[in-house]
């Protein structure tokens, strides 16, 4: 299905139920976007939080980490463009030597020797960027198999794909066991957080879209978000 | 002998805090990293004994926050028409939930490394937001934020902040769809079902 027809799809949907009343603006699509987050869930329980289980319990925590480690490293070259993009040249320069240290002297990044040495890890990816460049949010949408997101953000993604060396990676099949170990990584490192989800949503659905978006929010400005103002009336 | 002997320091330091209120970045570290010893020394707490584990917070953390504040920003326009026993209900359910919530991930907490950021304030200052990192291999580090506010019984937090997820906005949607659908009275169900189906996963655990 090509990009046009998901976003035809997705108008029509939301022509669908534009009529359910009480919606909240910033989530037009949120008949659709239930659907497909019921979807993510059932894939959820099926494949991806077995297998992190399976993962977290067959390796040490050691392993575990140095995985982590592995890819947070090769984020890291991307984490620096972006800074950069965003006029932050320092930080961009900080990230860059983190990849050049941990790359050599880490071990191919296995070890953050970079973190203990003061040169702090950073998380930015094209659609902060995009953010910062005074790009709003744009409608909230749950995406398949990727969970929550935006407007904004799902047009950076094919952005933040090209520049990632993992996605990048020839051959295939070496690419696709990387995806896959990371992808399982990272979910095993939310399992925790997956139990503290289910113990404080009385509608896992608001509350993990409201979190996404306070989030992206908090990032965008990198964790000194302005205040917001009540508003008015 | 001298882990006694601070536990001893620690008592009186708990008494004296009503007449002499700690600065509030002391208090945060202080209680943050008595948790985390005590959970450290305790193998069930380690392994996330729950019955334990919400005694340990609501005798050590829950003292620090004011429920109540924290339940009127979360309800927001509405708290205002809720009546007195409403509010109190309310209260009483959204502390409950925020124990669980706080339980369910305190067996972590054992193993994590804190880095206490030193707070400037003013000393007329009743607001202020105490920050705490959490450091954690390979990842940024996690900034947690403590609102605080200085009021009869010292500082205590009226919102928590996680990486940016303010606990109070993110239930303040929530809440919101609930008591325009179902009103307050709704919102006090909700919370007490929820609640119960906590208590009942617990026990069958």
């Amino acid at each position: 299905m090509s990009a046009r027809t998901l976003v035809l799809a997705l108008a029509l949907a939301a022509g669908g139920c534009a009529t359910t009343g009480g919606g909240d603006a910033r989530d037009p699509l949120e008949g659709v976007n239930r659907a497909v987050f019921a979807f993510n869930d059932q894939a959820d329980d099926i494949v991806f939080r077995p297998a992190a289980r399976l993962y977290r319990n067959v390796t040490p925590q050691g392993l575990r980490d140095s995985v982590r480690n592995f890819f947070s490293n090769i984020d890291d070259l991307f984490i620096g463009v972006n800074n950069l993009l965003q006029g932050k040249v320092e930080t961009a320069v900080n990230d860059w030597l983190r990849f050049a240290f941990n790359s050599t002297l880490g071990f191919f990044g296995i070890i953050d020797w970079a973190s203990d040495m003061g040169l702090e890890k950073h998380n930015e990816d094209f659609g902060q960027t995009l953010g910062r460049w005074g790009v709003g949010d744009g409608m909230y949408l749950v995406l398949p198999l990727l969970g929550p997101s935006t407007l904004r953000d799902t047009v950076a993604l094919p952005v933040d794909w090209a520049g990632d060396p993992v996605y990048e990676h020839t051959p295939v099949d070496e690419r696709n066991v990387m995806t896959a170990t990371r992808t399982i990584g990272r979910r095993a490192d939310l399992l925790g957080a997956s139990r503290t989800l289910e113990a404080a949503a009385l509608d896992r659905y608001v509350f993990l879209r409201e979190a996404y978006l306070q989030q992206r929010r908090s990032q965008i400005y990198d964790g000194r978000p302005p205040r917001e103002r009540p508003p008015v009336d | 002998m001298t882990r006694r002997l601070a536990g001893a320091a620690l008592a009186l330091a708990a008494g004296f805090a009503l007449a002499n209120p700690l600065a509030p970045d002391a208090l945060v570290k202080d209680v943050m990293l008595d948790i985390q010893r005590i959970i450290v020394a305790d193998k069930d707490l380690k392994e996330g004994d729950r019955a334990k584990t919400t005694r340990l917070i609501e005798d050590k953390a829950l003292p620090h926050f004011n429920h109540v504040g924290m339940t009127a920003l979360a309800v927001g326009a509405s708290w205002r028409k809720a009546t007195p026993e409403q509010k109190q209900r309310l209260a009483e359910e959204f502390r409950t939930l925020l124990v669980r919530t706080y339980a369910s991930s305190l067996s972590a907490f054992g193993d994590q490394k804190f880095e206490f950021r030193p707070l400037r304030m003013k000393p007329e200052d009743t607001d202020v937001t105490v920050e705490v990192r959490v450091l954690q291999p390979g990842s940024q580090p996690v900034v947690v934020e403590y609102d605080m506010e200085k009021n009869a019984r010292g500082w205590q937090v009226y919102d928590v902040r996680v990486g940016g997820i303010s606990l109070v906005v993110n239930y303040r949607t929530e809440f919101g769809n609930i008591v325009r659908d179902k009103g307050i009275d709704g919102l006090i169900g909700t919370l007490a079902t929820k609640n119960k189906s906590l208590a009942a996963a617990d026990t069958k655990k």
